[in-house]
């Protein structure tokens, strides 16, 4: 294939969804530049033009095009570029990833770690439910050391939360949800894909990761209640 | 090649199931129908089938269920031969996923409240839908569905903007989209609901207004749960 345009990806340190981002970057084998977002500063002129809908990162500029949500350039990145695939061949297997990372985004993300943030009487019913539905998921590793099989693929890319950021919220909040015993392919999962070679490159350190959520959790408890007061 | 059986469970009413039969229908793809009762009590199979939302559409092929309408629409695309229903080009793949998860996100709340919610309470869901609308309108960019000559993914995720949007209006007695404010959406509406491809599929607009005109009160009753909720 001829040379492709430069790849940048606008994005935060400490954004999960940023990192989703990188990973499909790295995983794929594709060069970037990363042009870093401060998050509690105001939004660059370059985001906010570049994603006027949501004003949000991961944004990702090839030539000159843009592309965001974080799931939406796993798949960009894997169909524009040559590299190991993210997603399965078989149609019914892509469905299925497709499937689970949805319901990672829309029913398992929020009761998660809200059981990590919320404090009191409201903490049970999250935890209930957020183990429930992390069992489901769970069963999707089947024995494999990733979502995606050998590797991580499109659907480990959709659950990065559930690792890094998990071990470190946990720490921070005293919080532990997903306990060893209860999970251990969840946790062996979370081990795997913080320490795999090809994501070496995106993984966040973990003192760094472990500083910026000690420094704003006064700012994520008072987001999560607000959130439940809505 | 011949594939095995196609059946959709479904039922009359459900937008989201409508995305998955006009999927079936703009691929060319013959399927057996099978209706649940929305109000009457779930089915083993759809429960068996779909055990993790418990929700239709769930997709039989062969020994294979799949759930979630977008999720569907992309297996059918990649499943069988027939017209595209994604562009081929990855960008504009990117562009109508990013759309596609707009609807899904951001537009179909406010919009479809802004036609269900009465007094005070609606003019913010009708300022705030419109104007969504207005960015998603501009997709079109002067084509006649969002996916070019023909209708695809995108309008398929649009589908409720079209035959529901109006039943709606007409049950609760309101106009939510106007002609001046937005044309090109008016004109997709009418363009995407007499597609002769879609014909088989597309809900008789006399059993829709009943359909809603019966339910109105369950309709209204959700509605209520929901802004209390916020």
């Amino acid at each position: 294939m001829s040379s492709s345009p430069a790849v940048k990806l606008i994005a935060f340190f400490g954004s999960p969804y940023a990192h989703r981002a990188e990973a499909a970057l790295c995983l794929k084998g594709v060069p970037y530049e990363l042009l870093l977002e401060d998050l509690l500063r105001t939004k660059s002129d370059l985001l906010l033009q570049h994603n006027p809908v949501h004003k949000k990162v991961p944004v990702l500029l090839h030539g000159d095009r843009t592309v965001c949500e974080s799931l939406v350039i796993a798949e960009y990145v894997d169909e524009a570029f040559d590299g190991p695939p993210l997603l399965p061949t078989d149609p019914y297997d892509r469905a299925v990833a497709r499937f689970w990372a949805d319901f990672i985004e829309n029913k398992l993300t929020k009761p998660f770690f809200m059981a990590h943030w919320v404090e009191g009487e409201a903490r049970e019913g999250f935890e209930k439910e957020g183990l429930e539905l992390l069992a489901l998921l769970e069963a999707q590793l089947k024995g494999n050391k990733f979502f995606g099989g050998d590797r991580p693929g499109y659907l480990d890319i959709a659950a990065s939360m559930l690792g890094p950021w998990r071990s470190v919220v946990e720490e921070v909040t005293g919080v532990t949800v997903a306990k060893e015993e209860e999970h251990p392919s969840l946790c062996q999962w979370a081990r795997d894909y913080s320490s795999n070679e090809a994501l070496r490159p995106c993984i966040p350190d973990r003192d760094r990761l472990l500083a910026y959520f000690t420094k704003n959790k006064e700012m994520y408890r008072a987001g999560v209640r607000a959130m439940l007061q809505q | 090649m011949s594939s095995p059986p196609v059946k959709l469970i479904g039922f009359f009413g459900s937008p989201y199931a409508f995305r998955a039969q006009a999927a079936l229908c703009l691929k060319g793809v013959p399927y057996e129908l099978l209706l649940e009762d929305l109000f009457g009590t779930k089915s083993d199979l759809l429960l068996k089938l779909n055990p993790v939302h418990k929700k239709v559409p769930v997709l039989l092929h062969g020994g294979r269920a799949i759930s979630e309408s977008l999720v569907i629409a992309e297996y059918i695309d990649e499943a069988f031969d027939g017209p595209p229903l994604l562009p081929t080009d990855p960008y504009d793949r990117a562009m109508a996923r990013f759309w596609a998860d707009f609807i899904e996100n951001k537009l179909t709340k406010p919009f479809f409240m802004a036609h269900w919610v009465e007094g005070g309470a609606r003019e913010r869901f009708e300022k705030e839908g419109l104007e969504l609308l207005s960015l998603l309108e501009a997709q079109l960019k002067g084509k006649k569905f969002f996916g070019g000559d023909r209708p695809g993914y995108l309008d398929i995720a649009a589908s409720a903007l079209g035959p529901w949007s109006s039943a709606i209006q007409e049950v609760m007695g309101v106009t939510v989209v106007k002609e001046d404010g937005h044309p090109a959406i008016v004109q997709w509406a009418k363009d995407y609901s007499s597609h002769e491809a879609l014909k088989p599929c597309i809900p008789d607009r006399e059993k829709l207004l009943a359909y809603f005109t019966e339910n109105l009160e369950r309709y209204k009753t959700a509605v209520n749960t929901m802004l209390q909720q916020q």
